[in-house]
């Protein structure tokens, strides 16, 4: 029996492409659903009672929420091929670390960025870089963050990627003057087939938030 | 299974439920540790060469190698010994249990804290908030005798935040927040969890626990003053 694997996604996502990336590194066939988290679908309040919100990956039926719980999922469930997490348990712990780190620390600030105005705006500004540094600092000279291999780190951090034009441009800097390595990171991620296939292009997301913007409520 | 010569280190703190989850899940694999109680207002070198990027407890040193986050040290702590498992073996009930276990430490610790630093109509909106949110759990537990199932895991030792933080501090605050009438199985879930003698030996001691909550009360009542 083929396995039906479903993710309940919205395009300009970081959290859904970290989803997207995991699946087609694994080359796993799946169904992707746009939903309109403005008028949320009865599926996706059936698989996500507790959150209603995207992504969610329904694996045979049965669903999986929360984007990193997802990443590892796929990695445990389709263990073949490229290895998201190091088998060592110190190395994995500091893969998890930073993933976490990612969603505590990385994306409240981006929202201040895009969603705020003057100090509020500025205060998420000056976060967002400081996080990143941190990440550079992590990511050294490697290749990927978990090293050789594209993994975990690089697949949580990756969909922010396509957000940069955007964040630049509302908070005024440049994040290539400030994380050089981190950039030349995102270049070589975006080289790989399962990164260019599930992050829109940068202009797409420029033009969405102001919309965004609108539908939230927001000047 | 090898014999290896470990050296196992908490910074902790003793009224912490994230450095007490650690505790619970080192006793349940046996494992002999040196705890070193840290003070916070007064952070120690050791704490922040540790833990750089959060200079946060708990953070879990083995053979002088740092981990931080408690979720993630009760995952490292799994993968490392092998005994006594606190994660399921299947993808998907591990899939489950991170989610309820992300959910103890983002929905409803974040909630609650809520009930202690509000007042007036603030903080019943945050009980409201709060029990809503445990509903949920209380669902989850229907014929089962532990969250993690017939015996204690992972969601049940993160969750101890629940039955010895959150409902500990109604005494102290005032407010019923998880009454019996309308959450009986959480109820009886705490019931069970004090029968477990690694539980019994993990949590602070209840009188000791009290007076340290309401004087921290206190002073965030001075504070706000």
């Amino acid at each position: 029996m083929a396995d039906e694997v479903i993710l309940l996604d919205y395009w300009p996502s970081m959290f859904g492409m970290r989803t997207r990336v995991a699946l087609e590194e694994k080359n796993i066939k799946f169904d992707y659903r746009e939903q309109d988290l403005f008028n949320k679908s009865p599926i996706l309040l059936e698989m996500n009672p507790v959150h209603k919100k995207i992504p969610v990956l329904i694996h045979n039926g049965k669903p999986v929420c929360e984007s990193l719980i997802q990443v590892e999922y796929i990695d445990e469930t389709w263990p073949g091929g490229n290895s998201f997490l190091p088998s060592d348990p110190y190395q994995r712990a500091q893969a998890k670390f930073w993933g976490d780190f990612i969603d505590k620390k990385v994306y409240g600030p981006t929202r201040l960025i895009w969603g705020a105005k003057g100090e509020e705006q500025e205060a998420g500004t000056k976060e967002f870089i400081e996080m990143l540094k941190m990440l550079e600092s992590e990511l050294g000279d490697k290749t990927y963050f978990g090293g050789e291999t594209f993994g975990y780190v690089d697949i949580a951090m990756i969909g922010f990627y396509c957000w940069f034009d955007v964040l630049e441009k509302c908070g005024n800097f440049s994040i290539e003057a400030e994380c050089p390595k981190l950039i030349a990171w995102a270049k070589r991620c975006m080289k790989r087939e399962s990164v260019a296939k599930s992050l829109p292009d940068s202009d797409k997301i420029t033009k969405f938030v102001p919309e965004l913007k609108k539908k939230i409520g927001i000047e | 299974m090898a014999e290896r010569s470990e050296e196992v280190k908490l910074l902790g703190m003793w009224a912490s439920p994230f450095s007490r989850r650690v505790e619970i899940a080192l006793t349940l694999k046996g494992l002999p540790y040196e705890f070193s109680e840290q003070d916070i207002a007064n952070k120690s070198p050791l704490l922040l060469q540790s833990n750089p990027v959060h200079k946060m407890i708990p953070v879990l040193l083995h053979n002088g190698k740092p981990i931080s986050e408690s979720l993630v040290i009760l995952e490292y702590i799994d993968e490392t010994w092998q005994n006594n498992p606190i994660l399921p073996q299947d993808p998907y009930d591990r899939a489950i249990a991170r989610f309820w276990a992300r959910f103890v430490d983002e929905q409803i610790y974040v909630t609650a804290m809520k009930v202690v630093g509000k007042v007036g109509e603030e903080k019943d909106a945050a009980v409201e908030a709060t029990r809503d949110l445990l509903k949920l759990m209380e669902k989850e537990l229907v014929g089962k005798d532990f969250l993690g199932g017939e015996s204690l895991g992972f969601v049940d030792i993160v969750a101890t935040l629940v039955a010895f933080w959150l409902m500990r501090t109604e005494e102290v605050v005032g407010v019923k927040v998880v009454p019996v009438e309308m959450f009986p199985e959480i109820h009886r879930w705490v019931k069970n969890l004090l029968d477990v003698d690694v539980i019994k030996k993990c949590i602070p001691p209840e009188d000791e626990h009290l007076n340290y909550i309401r004087a921290r009360m206190d002073s965030l009542k001075l504070k706000s003053v």
